[in-house]
């Protein structure tokens, strides 16, 4: 889905130089690491990247739900768009943190079988989700559930409502969070692989309800993921993730078109492609060598062991930054133009 | 709900079943068996042993006696106690009482209080507070609990004088306070052993929910702390502890007839060791029989309210 | 008893989350085997004063002095001070001690002799037979133990043997309900199918390839057996079922300092904080060895 690029969007969240820095036994951990970005309003933003590259930790930073200071201190600028301008969500108490939680920003997870309390109703857990920033009765906070669960999709909302998480499938288990997460009518959905655990089928429907919802309410996506099939379907823009560092930053049709940073052009490889009948297809291609540890990353930029285009002397001398090039596109790699085209 | 407590009152029935061969087998260990009492007896002739061996039916083969003994067992005659005659049962149920405000008065103390601790040991993990109570919990299991009690009485009793030493009543003051200040002390005693497993598996079971998924849900939807800890952590870290609490029965019953002995409280246990004593051992058999039957129907009585309070059963 | 819970890892994120419990969690792993250490050292202090100790103390155990009846602890030479028939506490207390440590050693001995071999043949044959063991096991457990002890001793005549065999008769079920989960979660691993296919005896099986894999937990059950022996042996003492006077157990030197606890308090202190002593340090022992033995708290 191609988001009008008008001006009438504007900017809900800007992120800058977002970084996380954990204390282990064994030193500091920064991951991520120096993240920029921005989402506009009505906009997908997709953050692709293996386990370990610092996606995951960015939305819990964004949402200030990681493990509080010593063990991980979150540093950089995390602004949200509200009536009077922009709020720095890291500068909040703890107290204003929580009433923008499910309020202005919303987050679902990629395991819906236990994000659910067992112990509670459908109903009143996503009650709980108005009645702490709203000021309603509890009748009337049913009542908008009963609204959500109809607007997510769900069968016999009305059944479901007195349900408890156990009577329902991983697919409408998943609904029930998305309808807890729009219940306050939040600006942002962060979604933490949403549809990673569920059925191939279930995950479309999932996908389709999500972009439904974004054009209903405007609000932005940001959406993480590792599929690259998933990418295509829903992102606007995708952010490209490695070692705790954005390594590419494109809108989605010219990313595909062009990956410029090879770990981009490797990852695009590296997706099965269905033969067309008749045809031999080609071998699956992987990308050599394994995600660095975040302890011991390799000097310069940190993909350049795995990295087809690698030149020592350069590559592996200090890290390359991220250069804009053109309006929307960012690149971390000091080959990019040198590399020339596309995924073969 | 209904499969899963018909399933779990079966198994119960099995046991009780057991439990009455064992107590059956147990009760013939006696030297010289259910006669013991005769045994003992001068000027008993041989004969006489005979002739009531007789009556007593102790001529049939083994298993005739059980299925009578459980015969009887079930239509509630007891037998009669040696010292009194009266029947066993009655014997029972007029100190049963006594007993079990004792258990309960002390199971709330020690749910209360471990609950507290074992929450704030979880979610101050590692802290001072949570070294501290973890070996705190360790000892308070290791000191006998009559001398636990013998050391409150004497701080209490002998030295502050604050507490009375013994007994349920003052003689002549039979108030509900005085009650009260008599109750104190052999509650405390013996809740000492359960708030130190309660507070261990408390803690180790609100570890487990604490990082559950639900709860990062909770705070990602801005449910406020509190509400989390309350709502949420607690609300299902407690799930378990009921059936914890049904399999810490015998202990408790074994505590509490220390804890009488300690505090002359006149409850089943003293009856117990009075009938020891006096070779009474229709009383004996019958406590011993009871208790366990007790803690059949306890832990049934926990299977239910697990079943309750659980929807994954309760609606299944 | 109740064990932590080991794996607490923060789920959601990447691995990075869970590091920052590490630093703490290998500081209070250490700490619990300062914990077992003292422990061990405690028994071993406890085994030694009370092996030699009798024999070094400056008054026999048996050695009354109505002259000296009630001195208060650190009175001359009566470092704990004396009963009521003069005799040195210390002295008692020591003596109490080769019999209550004996007791509650043996009594885990036999109780876990017993309970591994029920243990082992209830997991390993299953079905019928391993069900009807494990239900036989949980009906004993529904009888509260010192009910069940009293009875038993009350029927016996009274000495360090048949003591022993009484409490090893109600402490077995723990050692067997271990043994039987180990045996019956070993049996299907592939060495014992193993073994079972190159035609190998069934009790050898049981005895030379799963029992050996199940040391550990066996182990850990001993050492906390062995506490609660220690236990059972001074309330069966206490209630007067178990050692008679006047040999001496810590028991029935509690029992014996009920009376006098207006005057000669410290005649019931220190045999309770030997028990407690004792118990603490198994206890202690038993937890750290289940905690450096525990698989799943490696890494």
């Amino acid at each position: 889905m191609q988001a009008s690029r008008a001006a009438a969007h504007e900017t809900v969240l800007d992120v800058q130089d977002l970084s996380v820095t954990f204390r282990t036994p064994v030193g500091p951990i920064e991951v991520p690491s120096g993240v920029s970005f921005t989402v506009r309003q009505g906009e997908t933003l997709a953050l692709v990247g293996e386990s370990g590259s610092g996606k995951s930790v960015t939305s819990l930073a964004i949402m200030r739900l990681t493990a509080k200071a010593p063990y991980a201190v979150v540093r950089g600028r995390v602004r949200l768009r509200d009536a009077s301008g922009f709020r720095d969500l890291l500068l909040l108490t703890d107290e204003q943190m929580r009433r923008v939680r499910g309020n202005e920003i919303s987050m679902i997870f990629q395991e819906p079988m236990t994000s659910l309390n067992p112990v509670h109703r459908i109903g009143d857990q996503i009650a709980e989700a108005i009645r702490f920033h709203r000021d309603v009765t509890p009748a009337a906070a049913q009542d908008r559930a009963l609204e959500l669960l109809e607007l997510v999709g769900i069968s016999e909302p009305r059944k479901r409502l007195a349900s408890y998480p156990h009577h329902l499938s991983g697919g409408m288990r998943q609904r029930v969070m998305i309808a807890i997460a729009l219940a306050c009518d939040p600006k942002v959905l962060i979604a933490d692989e949403p549809t990673t655990a569920l059925d191939v089928t279930v995950q479309a429907q999932i996908l389709a309800l999500l972009k439904e919802l974004q054009a209903r309410t405007g609000m932005a996506i940001i959406f993480i993921t590792h599929n690259l099939g998933v990418v295509a379907e829903v992102a606007d823009r995708v952010m490209v993730m490695y070692a705790g560092k954005i390594v590419e930053q494109a809108d989605v049709g010219p990313l595909f078109a062009r990956p410029m940073m090879p770990y981009t052009a490797g990852l695009l490889r590296s997706v099965p492609r269905v033969a067309i009948l008749g045809e031999r297809g080609a071998a699956l291609q992987t990308i050599g060598g394994n995600v660095p540890d975040p302890l011991t990353l390799p000097p310069g930029c940190a993909f350049h062991p795995r990295c087809l285009h690698h030149q020592p002397g350069r590559c592996d001398a200090a890290l390359p930054p991220l250069e804009q090039v053109g309006d929307d596109r960012a690149v971390r790699c000091l080959r990019w133009r040198e590399i020339g085209s596309a995924a073969a | 709900m209904t499969r899963y407590l018909l399933s779990r009152f079966v198994q119960s029935l099995v046991l009780l079943w057991l439990v009455s061969m064992i107590a059956f087998a147990v009760l013939h260990l006696a030297p010289g068996g259910p006669l013991s009492q005769f045994a003992l007896s001068p000027g008993m002739t041989q004969a006489q042993i005979e002739r009531i061996s007789e009556q007593m039916g102790l001529n049939r083969p083994l298993p005739i006696q059980y299925l009578d003994w459980l015969f009887h067992l079930l239509i509630g005659d007891w037998g009669r106690s040696f010292r009194d005659t009266r029947a066993v049962l009655t014997v029972i149920g007029s100190h049963l009482p006594a007993t079990l405000q004792l258990m309960v008065s002390s199971t709330l103390l020690a749910i209360v209080l471990g609950t507290w601790v074992g929450v704030l040991g979880a979610i101050r993990r590692y802290s001072l507070f949570d070294y501290l109570a973890t070996i705190g919990a360790m000892v308070a299991l290791s000191i006998p609990t009559f001398w636990f009690g013998l050391v409150t009485i004497y701080i209490f009793s002998v030295r502050l004088g604050w507490l009375p030493a013994g007994n349920m009543f003052t003689i002549g003051d039979g108030s509900l306070l005085d009650y009260l200040h008599h109750l104190i002390a052999p509650c405390v005693v013996l809740g000492l052993v359960t708030v130190a497993i309660w507070s261990r598996y408390m803690r180790s079971s609100m570890l487990d929910v604490v990082n559950q998924d639900y709860i990062r849900t909770a705070r990602a939807k801005g449910v406020p702390e509190r509400v989390i800890l309350w709502r949420h952590a607690i609300r299902n870290a407690l799930l378990p502890m009921i059936t914890i609490a049904g399999l810490q029965l015998p202990t408790l019953l074994s505590g509490a007839l220390v804890t009488e002995t300690v505090f002359t409280w006149p409850g089943m246990g003293r009856l117990f060791l009075d009938s020891l004593s006096y070779r009474d051992y229709p009383v004996v058999m019958g406590i011993l029989i009871f208790s366990a039957v007790l803690v059949l129907v306890g832990n049934l009585l926990a299977d239910i309210l697990y079943a309750v309070a659980d929807p994954r059963i309760r609606l299944d | 008893m109740a064990t932590d819970l080991a794996d607490t890892r923060k789920r959601g994120a990447e691995p990075e989350q869970t590091i920052h419990v590490s630093r703490n969690r290998a500081l209070h792993r250490f700490l619990r085997h300062r914990l077992a250490i003292f422990g061990a050292l405690t028994i071993v202090a406890l085994v030694v004063a009370c092996a030699i100790g009798p024999n070094i103390t400056p008054f026999d155990h048996l050695f009354i002095d109505i002259r000296s009846r009630f001195l208060s602890p650190l009175t001359d030479a009566y470092l704990f001070g004396s009963d009521e028939m003069g005799r040195d506490l210390l002295a008692r207390l020591m003596m109490a001690g080769r019999v209550s440590l004996t007791i509650g050693f043996a009594a885990m001995v036999l109780s876990t002799i017993f309970g591994t071999v029920i243990g082992a043949v209830a997991g390993y044959y299953g079905k019928t037979v391993g069900v009807v063991l494990m239900r036989f096991v949980d009906a004993v457990l529904c009888f509260p133990n010192i009910f069940l002890l009293l009875t038993l001793a009350a029927f016996i005549h009274p000495s360090m043997m048949t003591i022993t065999i009484i409490i090893a008769a109600t402490s077995w079920m723990e050692v067997a309900r271990v043994v039987e989960g180990q045996i019956r979660a070993l049996r299907e691993r592939d060495f014992a199918v193993a073994a079972e296919m190159i035609g190998a005896s069934n009790s050898h099986i049981m005895f030379r390839e799963l029992l050996p894999n199940a040391v550990a937990p066996i182990v850990v059950a001993a050492t906390l057996t062995v506490a609660r022996a220690i236990l059972l042996e001074s309330y069966i003492s206490f209630l007067g079922y178990g050692i008679q006077p006047p040999d001496p157990s810590w028991g029935n030197m509690l029992n014996n300092a009920q009376q006098y606890l207006n005057t000669a308090p410290w005649l019931a202190i220190f045999p309770g904080l030997a028990i407690t002593l004792a118990v603490t340090g198994f206890n202690f022992l038993g937890d750290g060895l289940r905690d450096a033995l525990d698989p799943r708290l490696e890494g």
